[in-house]
């Protein structure tokens, strides 16, 4: 069965940058990248690439497109993808799209999909680890009258459609929808594959297909925001830590027991 | 405004608390306008659970019985809840970010073209333009935004649970209940459940505890987290564990603290190696007091703390646990 998939993959501030070195512009109510750690692929978007790539092995005819919407770029950041087997690389790629909300940026994603074709299977990651929105991909599917399904654990595709287990807090739902379908993938997939290095030779030799705002048919009004952003900072925590200190470290276990029953904790 | 309208939702054969959490929020923000404050109830037969909406602070109840929002299926529950939206043209939707209302909020946005807030701990009115200002936490917590909706359309608000207390219930107020029609087809839903697998937790819920024991990355593998249940349960608490614990195959997912995991409230939660990243902590926020017992005394988890041990848990843990045991026995 020929596939297309599509998976949404976003370049983020790197999630892991220690909460010391992390910084906000209050003026420009932006986050300031920290010296020296690169942007990454969001990484649930890199488990969605693993999906899609589990389902092209599952599959014998598939064809993976990593598509992103952003500006400033960073190509080695999101040739990552590519370096992991994806076969293509769409950038949507200008100033105009560089901030949109999650309405702006659903709309610009739908359009750059419509405008690729075809498509079976639009893969995104649960959550992009800067605003934690969650609502992009449910979005593209509003917008294109696609059924959708969160939060995916596992992932099959067959004649008759696509089964999913999205992931409950206790447990998982089995779900079922008909082709195309736009479907949110999760950690608990499993982790992603590294690049190899015939993989890191392959992308390199790649060019990504580039469009701007103008080429994908977004009009200025389309992408104006629905929420207005008017404070962004780092909250401030009044907590101040009673370190026990005894003679060793068993001591201190035995003297922190004493102090929370001495505070009614225990 | 024109009045708030809430998702109500029913959990088994109750009310769902978000349900009179969300009652809250909604009078808060209608004390200064005096707007009313509805809960709609969709279902198969969702009438008997109007009285407790009521109970759990609605003014108003708007009830749309159907078989097909019997079994929950999201894609009919959507449709519904649109239908009773454009019939009752509120101001504000207000909907728990629950298992449904986090996917439902938004696509309702998206599908009416209005703005959404998603993941809000506090709302309010501003005062000169009578608009709805959320807060959320966002980059998983090391930031905090703040925004509002533009225009005058419907403001939707998808509200993180147990950021605010469900009242009792107050079984003297009284309310109106109104039967809404929809038209619902069963062609609306394209994504269908056809099964859950629910692992039934033993002892203590995670969510419900009031003392949570956690480990991360530094236990090292699944054994020490045998010694942390023994604590936990000694404790009459439960056990909870980081993302990288979890995703280390040592700990179902179902233990996870998190942005991503569970959201903890607990009066005591004591974690052991774990370094407290943001997005832990966004899981823990609501924890009275947090302990921790970590070798690194920079670690960001005893930003949190009001107790903390710098030393190695293979020496700390055992002498705590000795002596908590010492304690409760005595
Ligand atoms: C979008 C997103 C969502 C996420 N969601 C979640 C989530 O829901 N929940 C979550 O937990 N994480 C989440 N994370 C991951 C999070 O960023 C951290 O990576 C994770 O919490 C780290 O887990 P840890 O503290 O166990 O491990 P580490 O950060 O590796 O910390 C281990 C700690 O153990 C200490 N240690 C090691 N050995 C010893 C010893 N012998 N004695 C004492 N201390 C020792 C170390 O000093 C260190 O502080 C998320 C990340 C992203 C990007
Ligand atoms: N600018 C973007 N470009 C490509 N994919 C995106 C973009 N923003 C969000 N997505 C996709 O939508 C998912 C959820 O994002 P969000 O709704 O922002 O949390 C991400 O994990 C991506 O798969």
């Amino acid at each position: 069965m020929a596939l297309n998939i599509i998976v949404c993959a976003k370049q983020v501030v790197d999630p892991e940058t220690p909460a010391s070195a992390f910084r906000i512009d209050p003026d420009t109510k932006q986050v300031v990248p920290a010296q020296g750690i690169p942007p990454v692929v969001n990484g649930f978007d890199e488990n969605a690439v693993e999906a899609a790539l589990q389902i092209k092995e599952a599959s014998s005819d598939a064809t993976i497109t990593v598509l992103s919407v952003g500006s400033g770029f960073v190509m080695d950041v999101m040739k990552k993808p590519l370096s992991m087997g994806a076969d293509q690389l769409i950038l949507v790629d200008d100033p105009a799209v560089g901030n949109l909300d999650a309405f702006g940026t659903a709309t610009a994603l739908a359009e750059a999909i419509r405008k690729i074709g075809e498509y079976d299977l639009i893969l995104c990651g649960r959550q992009a680890s800067d605003w934690d929105n969650a609502m992009v991909p449910l979005g593209i599917a509003e917008i294109l009258g696609l059924p959708c399904i969160t939060i995916a654990q596992k992932i099959e595709v067959s004649d008759d459609g696509v089964t999913v287990h999205k992931a409950l807090s206790d447990g998982y739902e089995v779900v079922k929808a008909e082709l195309p379908a736009v479907v949110t993938i999760t950690n608990e997939l499993g982790e992603p594959r590294y690049p190899t290095l015939r993989g890191i030779m392959t992308a390199s030799r790649k060019t990504p297909t580039v469009w701007d705002a103008s080429e994908v048919g977004l009009s200025h009004d389309q992408l104006s925001h629905k929420l207005d952003l008017t404070e962004l900072y780092i909250p401030v925590s009044d907590t101040e830590c009673e370190f026990i200190e005894g003679e060793d470290d068993a001591d201190s276990g035995r003297l922190l027991a004493l102090k929370l029953r001495e505070a009614r904790l225990i | 405004m024109a009045g708030i309208l809430i998702l109500g939702e029913i959990e088994g054969d109750a009310l769902g608390s978000i349900t009179g959490e969300l009652a809250t929020v909604g009078q808060a923000l209608a004390a200064t306008s005096g707007d009313e404050v509805a809960v709609a109830l969709l279902g198969g037969t969702p009438d008997s659970f109007a009285g407790d909406a009521i109970a759990a602070g609605a003014d108003k109840v708007y009830t749309v019985a159907d078989p097909l929002l019997a079994d929950g299926q999201i894609d009919a529950y959507l449709s519904a809840f649109e239908q009773a939206v454009q019939q009752t043209s509120p101001s504000v939707v207000l909907i728990g970010k629950t298992e449904l209302g986090r996917d439902l909020g938004p696509r309702l946005a998206f599908r009416m073209g209005v703005g959404v807030a998603q993941d809000c701990v506090e709302l309010s009115v501003d005062e000169s333009t009578g608009r709805v200002s959320a807060l959320r936490p966002v980059y998983g917590g090391n930031a905090m935004a703040k925004v509002t909706f533009q225009g005058d359309g419907i403001q939707i608000a998808v509200v993180r649970p147990k950021t605010t207390e469900a009242p009792e219930p107050d079984t003297s107020r009284t309310g109106e209940t109104q039967a809404l029609s929809v038209e619902l087809e069963s062609s609306v839903i394209k994504a269908r459940r056809v099964d859950t697998v629910t692992q039934a937790s033993e002892g203590v819920r995670l969510e419900d505890a009031t003392i949570v024991v956690s480990g991360g990355r530094g236990l090292g593998g699944e054994e020490p987290f045998e010694t942390l249940a023994g604590l936990a349960s000694m404790l009459g608490g439960a056990m909870g564990a980081s993302r990288a614990a979890c995703d280390a195959g040592w700990l179902d997912h179902s233990y996870q603290v998190g942005l991503t995991g569970k959201t903890i409230t607990p009066d005591l939660y004591i974690t052991v190696a774990i370094s407290g990243a943001s997005q832990h902590m966004a899981g823990c926020s609501g924890a009275k007091h947090v302990v921790a017992i970590n070798r690194d005394q920079d670690a960001n988890i005893f930003k949190s703390c009001s107790y903390g041990v710098v030393g190695d848990w293979n020496k700390v843990l055992p002498a705590f646990i000795e002596t908590v045991s010492e304690l409760i026995n005595s």
